[in-house]
C-alpha cells in the first residue's frame, strides 16, 4: 500500500500546486496589476493602425499602443448590455477625439469575447463603432482575464519607460461618456 | 502487480478529475446577473435527425410570446425561414445566442428570411427570459405542449426533454436547405448560418 501512496501523494501535491497557480493567474485583472498575456492582431485597416500608432503586421500587446492611457472594453455582440451601452461608448470616443489635449493620449479598443471576426464586424456595423474591435473567437483572452462578465472595462496606464499598470476596472455600470472620461483621466493621472 | 498498478492509475485519474475546470465562458453578459443555471458540459448531440436537406419541412403551428400562433406554412412563397431551436431558457449558451441574432435583423432581411426562435419552455418562462435580451424582432415560439412535439418531428428532441441547439433553413417552397445540429455546449458561429442563407439567393 505504501508503494501506491507515496507516488500518488507526490503527483497529487505537484498537480494541485500547478492547478491553483493556474487558477490564481486566471482571476479578473485588478487595479495595480499588469495585464495578463493578451496578443492582438495589428489591424489591417490603415486608419485603425494609425489610430493605435502601430505599423506592419502580426501581433501586438496593448502597452505597445502609442498612448498614455488605453481603455479596453471586453464585450460580446451577443451581450444585451454591451449592445445598450454601445452608443454611449461611441460618445466617449467622440469626446476624446474632439479634445485636442487628450486626443493623442487616450485610446479606446474593444475585445469581442467568444466573437468571430464576422461577429465583431456585425457589432461594429450595427452600432457604427469608430474605434478598433478585435475578435477573441476561442475565448483565449477572455479566459486570461478571469472569464469576466461583459461589458468589462479596464483602463491601462502606459508609462514613459514602456511599463504599464491597470489603474481602473469596472464590470458594467457604464455611467455615460462624460463621467467615465473624467474617471479615466483621473485614474491615469492625466488630470 | 498489474492489479496494483491499475488501482494506482484509477486513484490518480480520480484525483485529477476533481480539478478539471468547467468553462463558464458563455452567458457572460452582465444582463443576466446570477440568473443563469449552469448545466455543465453535456453530451454534444443526443437525438437522431428525422429530416434531411432536400426534404419538405414538417409543418407546425405554435404559440408565440406575443400571444399569436405562428404557422410555418404562413411564410411559404413569401419568406425563407430560419428555425433556431435552443435547448432551454436561463441556460448558458442559449442566453448568448438570440441577442446576437437580434442585432442581425438587417442581414436576415437582406436574405429575405424570417427567424423563428423555438424552445420547449412554456410561454411565461420564455416571456421572462427573452425580456432580459431587449425587444426581440423575431417571433419566439413555445414547443411546450404536447411537450417538444415539433422538436421530435424534426428529430432534435434530446432524451432529457430539451431540444438540441439546432438550426434549419427552409426556403420559400418549404424545402429544408440547411441543417446544423450543433454541439449543445457551443454557440454556432453567425457566419455559418448567414453563409447558408446567402446560398438561397
Amino acid at each position: 500500500m505504501k508503494k501506491i501512496l507515496i507516488p500518488f501523494a507526490t503527483v497529487a501535491l505537484l498537480f494541485s500546486m500547478l492547478v491553483f497557480h493556474a487558477l490564481a493567474a486566471n482571476k479578473p485583472p485588478e487595479k495595480g496589476e499588469v495585464l495578463p498575456a493578451i496578443n492582438l492582431s495589428i489591424p489591417k485597416n490603415p486608419d485603425e493602425r494609425s489610430y493605435l500608432g502601430l505599423s506592419g503586421s502580426g501581433l501586438f500587446k496593448i502597452p505597445q499602443i502609442k498612448a498614455k492611457a488605453v481603455i479596453v472594453e471586453i464585450f460580446s455582440m451577443y451581450c444585451p448590455y454591451c449592445q445598450k451601452d454601445a452608443p454611449g461608448v461611441n460618445e466617449l470616443h467622440r469626446l476624446i477625439e474632439n479634445n485636442p489635449d487628450i486626443k493623442n493620449k487616450v485610446k479606446l479598443i474593444g475585445i469581442g469575447a467568444g466573437n468571430s471576426l464576422y461577429e465583431v464586424e456585425v457589432f461594429k456595423k450595427t452600432y457604427n463603432i469608430p474605434f478598433p474591435l478585435f475578435p477573441d473567437k476561442d475565448f483565449t483572452i477572455h479566459k486570461a482575464c478571469g472569464e469576466v462578465r461583459t461589458p468589462y472595462f479596464m483602463v491601462i496606464k502606459i508609462n514613459e519607460n514602456g511599463t504599464h499598470q491597470i489603474v481602473h476596472t469596472q464590470l458594467g455600470n457604464y455611467p455615460g461618456a462624460e463621467p467615465f472620461l473624467e474617471l479615466v483621466l483621473k485614474a491615469s493621472g492625466l488630470k | 502487480m498489474e492489479k496494483k498498478r491499475l488501482v494506482r492509475f484509477i486513484l490518480i485519474i480520480g484525483f485529477l478529475s476533481v480539478f478539471v475546470p468547467v468553462s463558464s465562458a458563455f452567458a457572460i453578459s452582465d444582463a443576466y446577473k446570477g440568473n443563469i443555471y449552469q448545466v455543465g458540459t453535456l453530451t454534444p448531440i443526443d437525438s437522431k435527425l428525422k429530416v434531411k436537406v432536400g426534404d419538405q419541412a414538417p409543418l407546425f403551428t405554435l404559440p408565440s410570446i406575443s400571444g399569436e400562433k405562428v404557422s410555418l406554412n404562413q411564410f411559404q412563397g413569401k419568406k425563407n425561414v430560419a428555425l433556431s431551436f435552443v435547448p432551454a431558457a436561463w441556460t448558458p449558451v442559449c442566453s448568448d445566442q438570440w441577442p446576437g441574432y437580434n442585432i442581425a435583423k438587417d442581414i436576415f432581411n437582406q436574405y429575405d428570411t424570417i427567424l423563428l426562435g423555438i424552445t420547449v419552455d412554456n410561454i411565461p418562462t420564455l416571456f421572462a427570459w427573452t425580456n432580459q435580451m431587449g425587444k426581440l424582432w423575431f417571433p419566439v415560439l413555445s414547443d411546450f405542449w404536447p411537450h417538444g412535439a415539433v422538436a421530435k418531428r424534426y428529430g432534435v428532441l434530446r432524451s432529457d426533454g430539451v431540444s438540441e441547439r439546432a438550426l434549419f433553413v427552409i426556403d420559400k417552397r418549404g424545402i429544408i436547405r440547411y441543417i446544423d445540429v450543433h454541439d449543445i455546449n457551443k454557440r454556432p458561429p453567425l457566419e455559418d448560418l448567414m453563409g447558408a442563407l446567402e446560398k438561397l439567393k
